[in-house]
């Protein structure tokens, strides 16, 4: 593991132990020269409050929200989709939550994942206890299973949701639906 | 030309929209006819002194499968000799998701001891008319006269990553209602899971 990796956790305990410091010293080193400030995409955690604010906030016209999770393989299928989308229309934003915590607390395989796949999208941690309660929030169609997409028009409030693996052109399609 | 334009967009859109199929709460089952791992076909029907069933939809790829697959064998253990057993079922097509061939599932219910049926869906049919959408779905089934009545749908607990931190034991509840005669208070519950893996069209 790198430790630039370690730097970014956002909820490490603080290392206690010497041998620990020395690391700690390293890492703070690291993310001091001007190399790691061109550290790519992170992912950061959000609640479910937050998660809900922003995919109601009218900042951008066009919102388009895929969760996934490492391990879900029609997830990393259609992820490209969803890549080729924010690269090509800033128009639109795009935002990847994953619900990888869900299953396992330590966040590292997302962090992992991201950088595997230079992901460039806008990815979130969604860092929640009680699925029963979230889900319904994201979205009333949605039963929980991955993946699923919501593509919101923040404007007219018109939100359209898929539950499946989506192929290409869908996307498009969608977005124009909601215009 | 307008409605014709008009005509393909609703097309488009309700190709990727969700159609709300399956039962609900209060409704009554059709009985099935599945292949189980020891290769005989069973039915709901072979299990005349059932009260009901602990009906789920599971795989053997899923990791939410995996982390439940303790969990699930406890539920029979626990509720068949109650009169409520557990019959499993994996809808997922095995030309998407290799890991769900038949042999496989002969395996693992053999390498683990299920005491339960595990069933092949393999036209999906069941899955569809049950409304199921990932695995693990459990629907648990109420026998009332001749009737199978849907009395839950959703997830086994509130709780995926840790057994021990269970605070709602959501199908235990539901049958330990049903066998004193109660009724069930949690009737529906959402879980994250992974979507079946359903054929092309």
């Amino acid at each position: 593991m790198s430790p630039i990796r370690v730097f970014l956790h956002p909820s490490g305990n603080l290392p206690t132990s010497i041998h620990h410091m020395k690391h700690l010293l390293l890492i703070v080193l690291l993310a001091a020269t001007p190399t790691v400030a061109v550290v790519g995409q992170t992912a950061s955690r959000i609640g479910i409050d937050d998660l809900v604010k922003d995919m109601t906030s009218t900042n951008t016209k066009v919102k388009v929200y895929n969760f996934w999770a490492t391990w879900c393989g029609p997830c990393i299928k259609e992820m490209p989709l969803f890549e080729k989308l924010s690269a090509g229309r800033p128009d639109v934003a795009v935002t990847l939550v994953s619900l990888d915590l869900d299953l396992d607390p330590d966040p590292a395989k997302v962090y992992k994942f991201i950088e595997r796949k230079k992901i460039k999208s806008r990815v979130l941690m969604l860092d929640e206890r009680d699925p029963n309660a979230y889900i319904e929030k994201i979205d009333k169609r949605w039963s929980g299973a991955l993946p699923a997409t919501v593509i919101i028009n923040t404007a007219t409030g018109k939100r359209l949701f898929v539950q499946q693996e989506l192929k290409d052109g869908d996307l498009e399609k969608l977005i124009a639906d909601v215009l | 030309m307008k409605h014709v334009m008009l005509m393909m967009v609703l097309v488009a859109a309700t190709a990727l929209t969700p159609k709300p199929t399956g039962y609900e709460v209060g409704d009554s089952v059709v009985d099935f006819k599945l292949k189980n791992v020891d290769g005989k076909m069973v039915a709901l029907a072979d299990f005349p002194n059932a009260k009901g069933f602990v009906v789920i939809f599971d795989c053997n790829t899923c990791p939410y499968s995996k982390v439940y697959n303790a969990r699930i064998q406890e539920l029979d253990k626990k509720f068949a000799n109650q009169g409520f057993p557990v019959i499993a079922i994996n809808p997922n097509d095995p030309s998407i998701s290799r890991g769900d061939s038949f042999d496989e599932m002969v395996r693992i219910a053999k390498a683990k001891g299920y005491t339960f049926p595990y069933l092949i869906d393999e036209t999906q049919s069941v899955a569809k008319a049950f409304g199921a959408t990932n695995t693990p779905h459990v629907f648990v089934l109420n026998k009332k006269g001749s009737e199978l009545e849907v009395a839950y749908i959703g997830a086994i607990d509130d709780n995926a990553k840790e057994a021990n931190a269970v605070t709602k034991r959501y199908v235990e509840d539901a049958v330990n209602a049903l066998l004193n005669g109660q009724p069930v208070t949690t009737t529906k519950t959402k879980a994250i899971g992974c979507g079946i893996k359903w054929k092309n069209a």
